[in-house]
């Protein structure tokens, strides 16, 4: 078994754990534009990968201050469905800094009554597709999304394949 | 989830009145220039494009779907019908990426195997490329030579897989066996003879006017638009940002092996052909070196509970025996958590997240490819130039559906 860097769970812990990762640093204590350091909710670190939970109202300001303290690049997302749990939706970025060679993953749990979250393409237009087909295959809404419609399945096709309730064989 | 949350396919402009010369033209999905299906709409105005709109999805197959009905192991033979160019890489991606969650350390002739196989599939992957760019622009000729090399490497596959292009070798915690006895001898020998099929290729086409107007100048993509638009690989290198994960951020011992990552400051199609071109002899190079330093042991990680025994052993040892059974028909546990694993294969970056909920069975495993961010380029680079260079640019960002339909 290798050496795992040791787990850090929760918000209290990462802070006192990585006090100077500049993610953490600048979601903690910033000022920049619309950001709301209250929408910083939880943290974990685990596997070597540090995951910074944030409010559904707060992803495309926290997506402004990663970008501003160096992770510059939307490498990917999507979603997870935790059927029957609540809230259901869990969305996963994980944005990539050229400059420290390290990745940190943002997270934002949505419930499945009103699953709608801004837009982050005004942040980083290559968002675009991501978030089309976790709408297709979610069922999410994104506000603020330029051409939010079905990429992957037909555009009359009914249902979202990829929540836990849908079969894996499809309806018949 | 009664309501049909689908536009219509494409927002159409309203008629024109006569003597507007805009033109909408449908590309594909059966076209032999569009590497697959592809469907590009493009809006023409004379010859000119005004807008080049990608519908995909012919090809999507549901394999993240598939995925959380497998156990874990089922789940390697599907990944590499994603990218099926480049299959080595996208085995070794998942494998890494349950092994994180795992914790298991893979012995280092395993690793350096992988690391072997994963540059022979990337030079397999720009073999490819190069053959169907060059073929694209109107150079025949140098399809038939790419081929006939891409023929040896799948010939190498084929010796430790038993199979062409679905190979399914690296498994989770080692390989599926070692590699026949005259393989290595096999891989030197192809190795030594393959940078003067480089230059063959580089006399083909580097030289050639009718090649070198057809791309240079043409599909200009600024580093900005590129990091904006989640642009990886050749393609993001050829606009000048230096980043390779294999040397950045590396995996499976790559930080053992030297080699340079070639960029370009240029940004349009010429400068990522000539990235491609330097990155093959840099793979050969790796390979080399793999080859010369090859360490010894065993290929699979002790873990009884998650690998499966030497055919040999189960013969004669009822542990071995009990844990194949088990192994095949419950699978193994997992323990929860989730892990993001990104690499660097012949397309850009590639990544896997798999979620466990600590069951057999992943509890969503999700794949980021580069064609599916680098399509999204497509209008940056062609608006305003001829629908020719449209072709140029498909060539030259090098996609392939099934890792953007997945």
């Amino acid at each position: 078994m290798t050496s795992q860097p040791p787990t850090l769970a929760g918000k209290q812990a990462v802070l006192e754990g990585l006090p100077d990762h500049p993610a953490v640093k600048a979601l903690e204590a910033s000022e920049i534009g619309a950001w709301n350091p209250q929408a910083f909710t939880d943290a974990r670190f685990d596997f070597g990968e540090l995951t910074l939970t944030i409010a559904a109202d707060g992803i495309r300001a926290a997506c402004v201050v990663v970008q501003k303290a160096g992770y510059n690049f939307f490498e990917d997302m999507t979603a997870v469905d935790w059927f029957p749990a609540s809230p259901r939706f869990q969305l996963s970025y994980h944005i990539l800094s050229h400059a420290f060679k390290e990745r940190i993953r943002l997270r934002v749990m949505l419930d499945e009554a009103d699953p709608t979250v801004d837009s982050i393409v005004p942040v980083w237009a290559g968002a675009n597709y991501y978030e089309r087909e976790v709408f297709d295959l979610f069922g999410i809404r994104f506000s603020g999304h330029p051409d939010l419609r079905r990429i992957m399945m037909p555009d009359d096709w009914q249902g979202h394949p990829l929540r836990k309730d849908y079969p894996v064989e499809g309806y018949r | 989830m009664t309501e049909n949350p689908g536009a219509p396919v494409l927002d159409l402009p309203a008629a024109e009145p006569a003597g507007d010369r805009r033109m909408i033209l449908n590309m594909g999905p059966q076209h032999p220039a569009t590497h697959g299906v592809l469907r590009l709409i493009v809006e023409l105005d004379g010859e000119v494009i005004v807008s080049v709109q990608p519908e995909i999805g012919y090809l999507h197959t549901g394999i993240e779907k598939t995925c959380e009905a497998k156990f874990y192991q089922q789940v390697v033979p599907l990944t590499d019908r994603v990218n099926y160019l480049d299959p080595l890489s996208n085995n070794l991606c998942y494998c890494l990426a349950v092994e994180k969650l795992l914790g298991l350390e893979i012995p280092d002739r395993a690793q350096w195997i992988r690391v072997l196989l994963t540059e022979l599939s990337r030079l397999n992957s720009h073999l490819i490329w190069l053959g169907t760019h060059a073929m694209d622009i109107g150079a025949l000729t140098v399809f038939l030579y790419t081929f006939r090399e891409r023929e040896e490497i799948l010939r190498l596959f084929e010796a430790v897989a038993g199979q062409r292009m679905m190979t399914s070798y690296f498994r989770i915690g080692g390989l599926s066996m070692e590699p026949p006895l005259d393989w290595l001898d096999r891989v030197q020998h192809f190795i030594t003879t393959f940078p003067e099929k480089i230059d063959e290729y580089s006399n083909l086409l580097t030289g050639n006017p009718i090649f070198m107007n057809r791309l240079k100048g043409v599909g200009y993509l600024s580093p900005e638009d590129a990091i904006a638009l989640g642009v990886t690989g050749p393609p993001l290198r050829a606009s000048g940002v230096d980043i390779d994960l294999r040397r950045d951020m590396p995996y499976s011992s790559y930080e053992k092996f030297q080699f340079n990552v070639p960029t370009s400051t240029v940004g349009d199609t010429w400068a990522r052909y000539v990235v491609r071109l330097v990155e093959m002899r840099e793979s050969t190079k790796i390979v080399q070196q793999a080859l010369d330093g090859m360490p010894g042991g065993p290929v699979k990680a002790n873990a009884p509970k998650i690998v499966l025994p030497d055919r040999e052993k189960m013969k004669t040892e009822m542990e071995a025996l009990i844990h194949h059974f088990k192994i095949v028909t419950e699978g193994f546990n997992v323990p929860a958590g989730e892990v993001y694993q990104g690499m660097e294969c012949g397309h850009g970056q590639m990544g896997y997240y798999v979620v466990s909920d600590g069951t057999s069975k992943p509890y969503r495993v999700h794949m980021r490819y580069p064609s599916f961010a680098t399509l999204q380029a497509i209008e940056t680079m062609c608006k305003g130039r001829l629908i020719a260079d449209l072709v140029a640019v498909i060539g030259s960002i090098d996609i392939v559906l099934g890792e953007i339909d997945r």
